[in-house]
C-alpha cells in the first residue's frame, strides 16, 4: 500500500516580469520560500530528491541542466536532482514524479520547484517557442500557434453550443477580480464587463488576438516560479515539518493524439477527462466533492472546456454556469481563485506547481481576504501540456 | 529690443495646426481616460511627469523619457516647429503622453509615446490618437514612425503593418537618429483605424473638467518605491 503523501511547504514568487533575473535564482527563491514555510532553510538537508519543472530554458534563456544548477545554488549537494519537461504541464508532472519517488520508497522528502523566464524574448518569439510543442510537420511548420489553435477551437465551440464573446469576457472579469486580490498574480487589475465587452470602445480596448479570442481571453506572457515540499506522512521525517500536511489524494495523467486533427471530435479533451477520472478514483471522490479548482486556462475557453471534462458541468453548459456566477468565489464551484493563467499569469513550466500552491493556500485557509473559499475540503488542479494532449490532474485533501 | 529680434530669428515658423478634439475612452479597468491635446500651461506638469523616468533603463524608458523631455521643453521654449502633444488623463492624473509634429502639411513626424500607467493599453490608445490627429485633423498624407523599444516595434510596425521605408534611406529618414523609418499612409490608416482607434466625443463637460488641471503621478510602477516629494 502506498504511503500517505502530503505537502508541508509551499513557495511562490510574484509573477510578472523577472527577465532581469537569472532563472535559477528565481526558482531558488520559491524553493527557499517553500523551505521557510515548512520550517526553515536547514530542512533542505532533509530533502531526498529534487525535481525541477521547466519547459524551455534552453530556448528562452540559453540554459540547460537547470536542476543541477539549482542544487548548487541552494547548497544541496549531493541530493539527487532531475529536470522534468512536459510542456506547460512540466510543473504538475514534476509533482507527479515527486509523488512517485515517495510512493516507490526511494524518498521520504521531495522538493519540487518549477520556473520559467519567458520575457527575455519578445512576445511573438515567446509565442513561437511555445508553439514548438505542436506537431512539427502537420502543425508548427504550417504556421499554427497556440493562440491560433485556441481561436479555431473557440469558434467551433461557439458554433456548436452558442457561446458568445461576452461569455468569454465574463470568465476574464471573474479571473481578474480574483487576481486583483492575489499577492502573487501578474496582472492585479480588475476589469469590467462594460469596458471589455459591452461598451462602445470595447472592441478596441479588448482587441482581437486570434479571432474570436481577444486580449482578455488570453493569458499574458509571464515569468515566475513556485515550489512545494512533499513528504511521506508515515515516515519519521514527517515530524520534522511544522505545517500540517495537505494530502495528495489523487494524481494522474493521460495523453491524447499529438495532432489535434487526429481526434474524433476536437472539442472533446479526452486526456483531461481520463486523467480526472483516474484522479477521482484514486482519491475516492467525485466532482461534487471538489470545493475549489485551478483549471488550466491559457485561453479562457479552456477553463470552460476543462470544467466540463472534469464533471463540474454538462458538456456545452459551462458558460451558463459562469453567467449564473457558479464559478465565482462563493459560488457552487469556485474556479481559478488565483486568477488563473489568464490573470495570475502563465510561466509555462511553473504553472502546474503554482496551481497546487494556490490549492494548498485555499485548503489551509491562507488565501487573502475576499479570495478565500469557505471551508474547502478538496481542491483540484488540471495542468495542460500541449494542446490538451498531455494532462495532469491533481486532487488535494484537507484531512 | 535687439534680443526680441534675435529671439524671432531663433524661433521656428509655425503653421498653426488644427485643434485635436478631446475624447474619452473607458479602459479595461472601467476607468475613464480623457484624451486631449496638451495646452501650453500643461507642459510643466508633463515635464515633471516625464523626468523621473529618465532613470529607468528597462523597456527603453530612459531614452524615450529623455527625448520626450527635450521635445516638450523645446515646444515650451519655441525651439521646435509645429509640434503637438496629446495627453491621456484618468481623473486628472497623467496616464500617458505622446508627442509628434507636422513637417509640411503633408507629412507627419511621429516623435514619442510614453506610457505612465501600464497594463491598460494606454500607450496604444494614445498612439492611435496621435495618428488620428495627423491623418484625420491635420489632413496629412502619411506619418513617419520609428521605434526605440521592442514593445513599440510590435505595437506600431507589426500591428499597424506599417510600410518599411528603411531601404529608401537616406532619402527617407526620420528625424530621430536615422534609425529605420516606417510609414503610416492614409490607406493603411483607413484599413486599421476601426480596430485601433476609439473614443467617445463629445466628452461630457463634467468629465472633461476632470482633466482641466493635470496632475503628475505620485508613484510609478516603473520606479518601485519612488514617491514624489517622498
Amino acid at each position: 500500500m502506498a504511503p500517505r503523501i502530503g505537502i508541508v511547504g509551499i513557495g511562490h514568487c510574484r509573477f510578472g516580469n523577472s527577465s532581469d533575473y537569472d532563472l535559477v535564482d528565481v526558482i531558488a527563491y520559491s524553493a527557499n520560500d517553500a523551505l521557510e514555510d515548512a520550517g526553515g532553510l536547514a530542512l533542505r538537508k532533509e530533502v531526498d530528491q529534487v525535481f525541477v519543472g521547466n519547459m524551455a530554458a534552453g530556448m528562452f534563456n540559453h540554459q540547460t541542466a537547470v536542476a543541477s544548477a539549482l542544487i548548487s545554488r541552494m547548497d544541496m549537494e549531493p541530493c539527487p536532482a532531475e529536470l522534468v519537461e512536459n510542456g506547460p504541464a512540466s510543473g504538475a508532472s514534476a509533482v507527479k514524479m515527486g509523488y512517485m519517488a515517495i510512493a516507490s520508497g526511494m524518498a521520504d522528502v521531495v522538493l519540487v520547484a518549477a520556473g520559467e523566464i519567458m520575457r527575455t524574448v519578445s512576445g511573438w518569439e515567446a509565442t513561437n517557442i511555445v508553439a514548438t510543442m505542436a506537431h512539427t510537420e502537420a502543425e508548427y511548420n504550417m504556421g499554427l500557434t497556440l493562440p491560433g489553435f485556441a481561436g479555431m477551437f473557440t469558434r467551433l465551440y461557439m458554433k456548436k453550443y452558442g457561446l458568445t464573446e461576452r461569455d468569454l469576457a465574463l470568465v476574464a472579469v471573474k479571473d481578474h477580480a480574483n487576481a486583483a486580490k492575489n499577492k502573487y498574480a501578474h496582472v492585479q487589475l480588475p476589469v469590467t464587463i462594460e469596458a471589455i465587452a459591452d461598451g462602445p470602445e470595447a472592441g478596441v480596448v479588448n482587441n482581437y488576438v486570434a479571432e474570436p479570442l481577444r486580449m482578455y481571453s488570453t493569458c499574458p506572457i509571464t515569468d515566475g516560479s513556485a515550489a512545494v515540499i512533499l513528504v511521506n506522512m508515515d515516515s519519521p521525517k514527517a515530524k520534522l515539518f511544522g505545517k500540517k500536511p495537505i494530502r495528495i489524494a489523487g494524481i494522474a495523467s493521460a495523453t491524447d493524439t499529438h495532432c489535434v486533427h487526429n481526434r474524433k471530435d476536437p472539442l472533446v479533451l479526452d486526456a483531461v477527462r481520463l486523467s480526472a477520472e483516474k484522479a477521482y478514483k484514486m482519491a475516492g471522490v467525485g466532482p461534487a466533492d471538489i470545493s475549489v479548482a485551478e483549471l488550466h486556462d491559457a485561453f479562457v475557453i479552456f477553463e470552460l472546456l476543462n470544467s466540463e471534462e472534469v464533471g463540474f458541468f454538462e458538456r456545452g453548459k459551462s458558460f451558463l454556469g459562469v453567467r449564473n456566477h457558479e464559478t465565482e468565489i462563493g459560488g457552487r464551484i469556485p474556479i481559478n481563485t488565483s486568477g488563473g493563467l489568464k490573470a495570475k499569469g502563465h510561466p509555462v513550466g511553473a504553472t502546474g506547481v503554482s496551481q497546487i500552491v494556490e490549492l494548498v493556500r485555499q485548503l489551509r485557509g491562507e488565501a487573502e481576504e475576499g479570495r478565500q473559499v469557505k471551508d474547502p475540503k478538496y481542491g483540484m488542479a488540471v495542468n495542460f501540456g500541449g494542446f490538451g494532449n498531455n494532462v495532469v490532474t491533481t486532487i488535494l485533501a484537507k484531512d | 529690443m535687439a534680443i526680441d529680434e534675435l529671439e524671432k530669428k531663433l524661433r521656428p515658423p509655425e503653421r498653426g495646426l488644427p485643434p485635436y478634439p478631446a475624447k474619452m475612452i473607458t479602459l479595461a479597468s472601467g476607468e475613464v481616460m480623457v484624451v486631449r491635446e496638451a495646452k501650453r500651461e500643461d507642459i510643466g506638469a508633463l515635464l515633471g511627469t516625464v523626468y523621473p523616468l529618465i532613470e529607468v533603463a528597462k523597456d527603453y524608458y530612459d531614452i524615450v523619457a529623455a527625448r520626450m523631455y527635450n521635445e516638450l521643453l523645446a515646444m515650451f521654449r519655441y525651439r521646435i516647429a509645429n509640434e503637438f502633444a496629446i495627453v491621456g488623463a484618468i481623473d486628472g492624473e497623467i496616464a500617458g503622453i505622446v508627442t509628434s509634429r507636422d513637417v509640411d502639411g503633408k507629412l507627419g513626424m511621429s516623435l514619442h509615446t510614453l506610457t505612465i500607467k501600464r497594463g491598460l493599453r494606454v500607450g496604444a490608445q494614445l498612439f492611435a490618437a496621435k495618428m488620428e490627429h495627423h491623418i484625420e485633423y491635420c489632413k496629412e498624407d502619411e506619418v513617419w514612425i520609428v521605434a526605440e523599444s521592442p514593445i513599440g516595434f510590435k505595437r506600431w510596425m507589426i500591428e499597424y503593418e506599417l510600410e518599411d521605408r528603411s531601404a529608401q534611406y537616406p532619402a527617407v529618414r526620420h528625424e530621430l537618429g536615422g534609425v529605420p523609418t516606417y510609414a503610416l499612409t492614409r490607406k493603411l490608416w483607413d484599413a486599421v483605424k476601426a480596430v485601433k482607434c476609439t473614443g467617445t466625443r463629445p466628452v461630457p463637460p463634467e468629465i472633461l473638467r476632470t482633466a482641466d488641471k493635470l496632475r503628475m503621478p505620485n508613484e510609478y510602477i516603473q520606479l518601485p518605491g519612488w514617491k514624489r516629494n517622498g
